[in-house]
């Protein structure tokens, strides 16, 4: 519970205390809750965990947070863009807060957490904050990386967030390669490496779990099946559509991604499985409201029936909300406060970061070599600069 | 104190008498004759190739202990390494010093390396830190990169450099540019290395020059080693850089022998080495052209020419404050490269020059490469797609009148 209370800590920086006692989460208790996963798990080669999981008002509510100021800050981008701030591409993560929320909820930042290009929810759960991560969107000199990255590549070292990637399914082998750091180390934590139902289609991610799986690394393969890869229908690209099968010799489980307390669960128990007994897939069944990035409409594929039907039977926000409301943890006023103040930070955000200053030409040059090297001539103990080369 | 260079340069082929069945290394299985000297001469075409013409190489063509090397000989005999060993010897004391280094490749563990460059240090280092892959250049290259993100300091080892083709998506995104689109936060300290080049009738897939698409990528070094000293200095130095270094080593160079220094020694990544000063025509190449362009320094300078050779090593920067200097002082410039004509390093190198020399020079850049041709299997075509000595005496003849 130590790592809610420092998440809870962490998200609430900028509120007033007032504010703070009034909403009631300093004083939610952490008094276990159990509530059942609206589905169960559907697992390969390995028994799935129980349906019930163990919660606490407190995490339910820094659920319902959580998930409110990622959706906002989404939903903020898509504005954003559409003014001209934001430009190249902008992959959303609106409809999967679940993913991240859960999966946050079940680790802790020593583990390692690797995605591709739809990662601005998951920098937030690792520790970034909204001011770097708009003013990366809007490439300026405070973005996480200095604005020299843009929307696919946002990285947090401290928080072991290894980013953000364009490349689709590269980061699998990247992700294979922390876990082989952290069994080199012996540091007994895993490496979740995410990747979507696109991506599962890649040779590079079978060599990976081939390799995962011959020397035991503890990764975690995680696919967000949010049934789309870029405009194309899972059903179209994919001869078997059970991503969790597709390990043949690695376990695998299937999660409904939408809820956030099951994949929570999941994550919980492949964690403990991965340090065991090396890597596990897990498929996150999610859904996306947006098209595929800001210039995909997202309806010439889709129905935009099935999309409402989605948001109003699935969503991973109003589930939270009916759990808070039935288990009278808080009020539908205090919930809605708590969007607003959600809102508002993300505004302040957004002010902030169209403060901040475009990357200074000298940048261009920064960060190409380590200190450098490359340009420079060290002595053969790389101490003495010998010489700069033209 | 000058050692002298045996050239193991007909017998080719690693070390070893294992039959080699996998097609992969198609390599034909010759018996190791100890310092079978190949000599150049018989290379030109039209005549014919007289192998067991035993000829010491005189000792001028490659001054490797004379002149402005660090390491002096003087101090301490020094012990005789063949290339493999020399960078087998600056692996195993890096791997010594620093618990973060560790090795991947196909091969490596406990077969030893196909060229038998990780020879015995599973054995003393046990099979994670070297680590034997799958053959899937893709990922493992990618998963060097990932624990490289965390702070390992893993050598990913191509078999031969054309196989990382398969890997040039995770070698330009992920290797060159992480350390940029993360702002800084990530260091890339891998060392990517194998064998590439021209060899003896391995045929088209298995003959690439690799250094000639790497060059572009943003962020990474690249270095070419061509002798025992070199590779054993520039292997270190790889290591200890926190950049991605690309190591790039040559199929046939593998049985050079030479004496290297007792003493630990690490080499500068970004200089370059002066093989022989000269005062008319500056040559520039690296790895294997050079043994091809000190023969032909040879009969230069029986002929009267005093070329300056400088075996560039670092392909990526280049080092133009050894190169300017050297064409400040001759005006006139020779590039021998094993790349291709079109888009190779000497093609990159004559821009450079021309860009930052123009004024110095008394004649346009001539750039020798190979044809832009795949390599064929036939000896005698292979021949030909190569620079050979007879063609560099004629060049710099042509251009010293």
């Amino acid at each position: 519970m130590a790592q809610l209370t420092r998440r809870a800590a962490a998200l609430n920086k900028s509120l007033p205390a007032a504010i703070l006692a009034a909403r009631g989460l300093a004083t939610a208790s952490t008094s276990p809750i159990t509530v059942e996963t609206s589905l169960p798990f559907t697992a390969h080669k390995i028994d799935p965990p129980s349906r019930s999981v163990e919660t606490s008002s407190q995490e339910l509510l820094t659920f319902f947070r959580d998930m409110a100021l990622m959706r906002r800050m989404e939903i903020a981008a898509d504005s954003l863009y559409k003014a001209k701030l934001i430009r190249g591409f902008c992959h959303l993560y609106d409809g999967q807060e679940a993913v991240c929320v859960g999966m946050e909820a079940a680790i802790n930042r020593k583990d390692c957490i690797i995605t591709a290009y739809r990662d601005h929810c998951i920098f937030l759960g690792r520790g970034g904050t909204l001011l770097e991560a708009f003013a990366e969107l809007m490439g300026r000199k405070d973005g996480c990386s200095k604005g020299k990255g843009g929307s696919m590549h946002f990285y947090k070292k401290e928080g072991g967030f290894y980013g953000g990637h364009g490349i689709v399914g590269a980061q699998v082998p990247l992700g294979c390669g922390l876990a082989f750091a952290q069994k080199y180390s012996k540091d007994e934590s895993v490496t979740f490496a995410m990747y979507g139902d696109g991506a599962a289609n890649q040779g590079q991610l079978f060599e990976a779990l081939n390799m995962a799986a011959l020397w035991d690394l503890p990764a975690i393969l995680v696919c967000e099946n949010n049934h789309y890869g870029m405009g194309t229908a899972e059903w179209r690209a994919a001869k078997s559509p059970a991503y969790y099968k597709r390990g043949d010799y690695v376990p695998g489980l299937k999660v409904d991604g939408m809820d956030a307390l099951a994949v929570k669960q999941a994550c919980k128990f492949a964690k403990e499985h991965a340090l065991k007994n090396g890597p596990i897939i897990l498929e996150m069944d999610t859904y996306r409201y947006h098209g595929h990035s800001m210039s995909d409409p997202g309806s010439t594929y889709r129905t935009r029936d099935e999309i409402s039907g989605v948001r109003q039977e699935r969503d991973p926000i109003e589930r939270i909300r009916k759990l808070v409301l039935a288990h009278d943890i808080a009020t539908e006023k205090e919930l809605k406060d708590t969007e607003k103040e959600v809102r508002k930070e993300v505004d302040e955000a957004i002010a902030q970061a169209k403060e901040s200053p475009m990357p200074d030409p000298s940048e261009l040059f920064t960060n190409v070599y380590v200190k450098g090297l490359g340009t420079e001539s060290f002595g053969a103990d790389r101490k003495e600069v010998r010489t700069v080369l033209p | 104190m000058a050692a002298a260079l045996l050239h193991g340069v007909g017998s080719t082929t690693p070390l070893s008498s294992v039959n080699y069945n996998n097609s992969r290394r198609s390599l034909p299985e010759r018996k190791r004759a100890s310092f079978l000297i190949q000599c150049y001469g018989s290379l030109l075409p039209g005549s014919k190739i007289g192998i067991n013409r035993a000829a010491k190489l005189s000792t001028n063509a490659v001054t490797t202990k004379q002149d402005n090397v660090t390491a002096s000989t003087t101090s301490k005999p020094g012990h005789e390494l063949l290339l493999f060993e020399a960078l087998r010897e600056g692996l195993e004391e890096e791997m010594e010093r620093d618990p973060r280094v560790c090795v991947m490749g196909e091969d490596v563990g406990h077969y030893g390396g196909s060229y038998k460059v990780t020879k015995g240090l599973a054995d003393k280092y046990g099979d994670l830190r070297v680590l034997d892959t799958p053959i899937a250049e893709n990922s493992f290259t990618g998963m060097g990169i990932g624990a490289a993100m965390t702070g390992l300091r893993p050598i990913v080892e191509g078999m031969n450099m054309g196989f990382l083709l398969l890997a040039f998506n995770q070698i330009s995104n992920n290797c060159g540019m992480l350390h940029y689109t993360s702002g800084g936060q990530f260091e890339i300290p891998i060392v990517i290395r194998g064998p590439g080049g021209v060899g003896r009738q391995l045929g088209a897939e298995h003959s690439q020059r690799l250094e000639s698409y790497f060059q572009s990528i943003p962020g990474i070094q690249m270095v070419a080693c061509s002798t025992p000293y070199n590779a054993k200095g520039l292997m270190k130095a790889a290591i200890r850089s926190d950049n991605p270094v690309i190591l790039f080593e040559h199929v046939l160079l593998y049985n050079l022998k030479e004496r290297v220094p007792d003493e630990e020694y690490v080499l500068n990544l970004e200089e370059a080495e002066m093989v022989r000063m000269g005062e008319h025509v500056t040559i520039l190449t690296y790895s294997r052209m050079r043994y091809h362009v000190m023969q032909a320094a040879k009969t230069l300078v029986n002929k009267g020419y005093d070329p300056e050779v400088i075996d560039i090593r670092s392909l990526k920067p280049f080092d133009l404050h050894t190169i300017g200097n050297s064409v400040k002082k001759t005006h006139r410039v020779v590039i021998v490269e094993e790349c291709m004509r079109t888009g190779g390093i000497g093609a990159s190198l004559t821009a450079s020059i021309n860009e930052h020399f123009h004024d110095y020079l008394d004649a346009p850049i001539v750039c020798l490469s190979s044809q832009d041709v795949p390599t064929p299997y036939a000896g005698t075509l292979e021949d030909w797609t190569v620079v050979q000595p007879a063609q560099i005496v004629a060049t710099v003849e042509q251009l010293c009148q």
